[in-house]
């Protein structure tokens, strides 16, 4: 009983939460908006990486393609179509890219994948940069940006769906399906399940999202180039904000990524010049005295109050 | 040469082990039985080092061991084949051997130790520069018997030694343990072949639910009904 | 009727033949055991049936139709469902869950979740885990863990089931209730290969055994003939005494 009292009301505060997102431009200022559009970015971003890299223990890195895929699909189309469905058809793109590297790679195991992936992004990059110098002469685009106040909700709008996925995919048949893929692909696949199609297909529904918010950050920018566009750092930092915060149920990715953000616009802001050394040495702390992330100190705390309440017994 | 007394080990939740005493004297084989989920296997980790027990004492030549490293428990001179094998999947029959030889004074004659074990199981000459990994599983659990004796232990303690070994196998590991005492290597002993554990034993422990039940010179546990009834299905 | 039928199977690694031309079949409802020395290639044998590798060169048939080559999940919905040496759970899952996943991707009819929780609970009762559904399979002992592989395994509703070496490490009385499971399953109409070094088991239950030794079939018969072979003997039981009797 006492589990389904603290599931209700944790949906319940989520409600509000969301509220309080939807209300925001109202009583904000446009920096702040801003600010929080930012941290939904990477709250998106390392939920969609979660989808596949949490169930399977692959280890992704190919975040950075597949929202640099999103960002120039929305700097070709952003004149000429409609808003929601420039958005769509970037996260389409990158579905794609994702589901063919994924039937390709997704033989490799561990170290071989991580790495495959890291290559990927250097591969898309580089060769948007080749077709820029050579096919379209100029290096970069220039992007029609829109009101902060559209871009925010537009993130908004992307947020809520890739929370509905993810809680989706983890209380589905598929869901099972991957997780049993995590614990041991032989048994899994002599259990029936198609291992290989299972896994594209997750790999794939992550990108989507990766790439949708690609579309939408486009719109926040006047000129995009294949560095901004495919920043390495992308990559990287879902994977930190995921450990971080932990990934054993919807919350705490979120939570993790909202303080990881946070803490990270903070920092570039007050200390432009030592914000880096600040930040790996805020990481060492994280690893040394919360090795299991945000999620890890929870439980511990958990486990403290049961021994109490069992001790007064 | 072993004395553990009165000990209670907590495995995660569940507290697996009851105020369990166990004696080993130099050059006896010892055997513990019990069903699956007795505690056997937690008993043996406890006194090889991994659990630290919340209650009681293990002694071995008079020294505490309990609450040390397991590698210092190995220096002191106990080797412990666990259940499984648990082999370096990928290194070499003849890497995970020297492996076993690890500490300081077996390193020392890693190479005439090697030469014996090889003696004792001929098919891991054959099989030296092979991954254990594309081993069959009877095979690896030699590899992991073997790697036992390289550390010349005073004292062995074995997890199932027959697992998954087929019966010619079976007879050859036993014929092996029953000779260790001779070479001055006292033995203990977990096995599910119950019978044939007890006819090598010279006394024995049954375990069940963490605690001892039933304790004495192996023959008398072998004709008890009890024993006869819940362990050798008769 | 045969249900499987191998032909000229050959699988090498490296040099090394794991398979060396094995020719044999299976008889629908039969309890058949494979044995042989260690490294004689049986769970290989297991894996080139189940799909986990493909053969180098052969003819594997199950009820006429070539499964040579298919990959294990189609292999699975095909009818044929097995157990692994190291048991292969799903550590944080319950118990539960794993006889839903069999359940509900090893069939090839379609199946909706509304059935399932019946059916789970009906497997686990047949298997001996009523009342654990709940339980983490990693918290199992190794005997319930071994029970449910074989859950998990019958819940894909198999014809042919194949037990990999699924009495180890089971004491005498384990071993009696696993002897029992065994019958049952048969009884149900599911046609069982089972590699075994428990030859207490061999003897009782098997209908017929085979024999592998370096990747070939060295034998073949009846328990009672297998077990008076001088090649068995020599090279696989040892000494003779040691044999337990039917009883």
């Amino acid at each position: 009983m006492k589990d389904k009292t603290k599931k209700y009301s944790l949906f319940a505060g989520f409600i509000v939460i969301l509220l309080l997102l939807i209300s925001l431009p109202s009583y904000a200022s446009s920096y702040r908006v801003i600010f929080v559009t930012n941290i939904l970015m990477y709250v998106i971003l390392t939920l969609s990486w979660v989808i596949f890299s949490g169930p399977t223990g692959y280890i992704s890195l190919a975040t950075a393609a597949f929202f640099g895929i999103g960002v120039y699909t929305s700097a070709i189309l952003s004149n000429a179509l409609f808003l929601p469905l420039v958005i769509f058809i970037g996260g389409l793109a990158s579905f794609c890219l994702a589901f063919v590297v994924g039937s390709l790679t997704l033989r490799l195991r561990g170290m071989y994948f991580t790495m495959f992936t890291f290559a990927l992004v250097q591969l898309i990059s580089n060769l948007a940069h080749w077709y820029e110098v050579n096919v379209t002469g100029t290096v970069g685009r220039l992007v029609l940006s829109l009101e902060s106040t559209t871009v925010y909700y537009s993130m908004l709008v992307v947020f809520c769906l890739v929370l509905l996925a993810s809680y989706y995919i983890k209380h589905s048949r598929f869901g099972l399906a991957l997780q049993s893929i995590g614990e041991s692909e032989e048994a899994a696949a002599h259990s029936g399940i198609n291992v290989t199609l299972v896994k594209v297909t997750t790999f794939a529904i992550s990108a989507f999202f990766m790439g949708a918010v690609g579309a939408v950050m486009t719109m926040r920018w006047t000129y995009v180039d294949p560095p901004t566009a495919f920043d390495i750092r992308l990559s990287f930092m879902p994977l930190l904000m995921a450990i971080f915060g932990g990934m054993g149920n919807l919350f705490s990715p979120i939570i993790g990524s909202s303080i990881f953000a946070y803490l990270e616009e903070i920092l570039t802001t007050k200390f432009p010049y030592y914000y880096m050394l600040l930040f790996g040495g805020a990481m060492l702390l994280v690893i040394v005295f919360m090795p299991h992330g945000i999620e890890g100190v929870f439980q511990k705390l958990q486990k403290i109050n049961k021994r109490e309440s069992v001790e007064k017994t | 040469m072993l004395t553990v007394k009165n000990i209670s080990t907590v495995h995660g939740k569940i507290q697996a082990l009851w105020d369990v005493s166990i004696e080993a004297e130099e050059g006896e084989i010892v055997a513990l039985v019990g069903a699956n989920g007795a505690g056997k296997t937690t008993l043996l980790d406890t006194i090889s080092g991994t659990y630290t027990p919340v209650a009681g004492s293990v002694e071995f030549q008079g020294q505490r061991i309990d609450g040390k490293s397991a590698a210092y428990i190995v220096e002191q001179g106990i080797s412990h084949v666990p259940q499984g094998g648990r082999l370096f999947s990928d290194m070499t029959v003849r890497e995970n051997l020297e492996m076993g030889a690890y500490s300081r004074h077996a390193w020392k004659q890693r190479t005439e130790t090697i030469e014996h074990v090889c003696q004792i199981f001929p098919r891991l000459k054959e099989r030296e520069t092979q991954i254990t990994s594309t081993l069959s599983g009877g095979e690896k659990q030699m590899v992991a018997i073997g790697r036992g004796l390289m550390s010349r232990p005073k004292l062995c303690i074995f997890d199932e030694p027959s697992y998954g070994l087929s019966p010619k196998a079976v007879m050859e590991i036993f014929q092996v343990i029953k000779s260790l005492p001779k070479q001055g290597i006292t033995v203990l002993l977990v096995e599910q072949n119950v019978g044939q554990a007890l006819e090598m034993a010279n006394r024995a422990y049954v375990l069940e639910n963490g605690r001892i039940t039933l304790q004495g010179i192996a023959c008398d546990l072998l004709v008890n009904d009890y024993v006869r009834k819940a362990y050798l299905g008769l | 009727m045969k249900i499987l039928d191998v032909q000229g199977l050959k699988k090498n690694f490296g040099g090394l033949a794991a398979t060396a031309n094995v020719n044999f079949n299976i008889e629908q409802g039969e309890i058949v055991g494979l044995i042989g020395p260690n490294g004689a290639g049986k769970t290989t044998l297991f894996n080139l049936i189940s799909g986990a590798i493909t053969p180098d060169s052969g003819v594997i048939t199950f009820k006429g139709k070539d499964i040579a080559g298919l990959k294990p999940y189609r292999i699975c919905r095909v009818g044929i469902a097995r157990t692994f040496q190291s048991v292969k759970i799903f550590a944080k899952m319950s118990v539960f869950n794993h006889v839903i996943i069999g359940y509900l991707f090893g069939d090839h009819k379609h199946k909706t979740s509304g059935t399932s929780s019946e059916e789970a609970e009906k497997i686990l009762d047949f298997v001996g885990l009523s009342g654990m559904s709940d339980r983490r399979a990693a918290d199992l002992t190794l005997v319930n863990q071994k029970r449910l592989e074989v859950a998990r395994a019958l819940a894909t509703q198999p014809e042919l089931l194949l037990l990999d070496e699924v009495m180890a490490g089971l004491n005498p009385t384990e071993v009696s209730e696993a002897m029992e499971l065994v019958r049952k399953i048969r009884e149900k109409g599911i046609t069982v290969i089972m590699i075994e070094h428990v030859m207490k088991a061999i003897m009782t239950i098997c209908d017929r055994v085979i024999v592998l030794h370096h990747g070939e079939k060295l034998a073949e018969g009846k328990p009672g003939d297998i077990t008076r072979n001088k090649s068995v003997i020599e090279v696989y039981l040892g000494d003779f005494a040691c044999l337990p009797s039917k009883t």
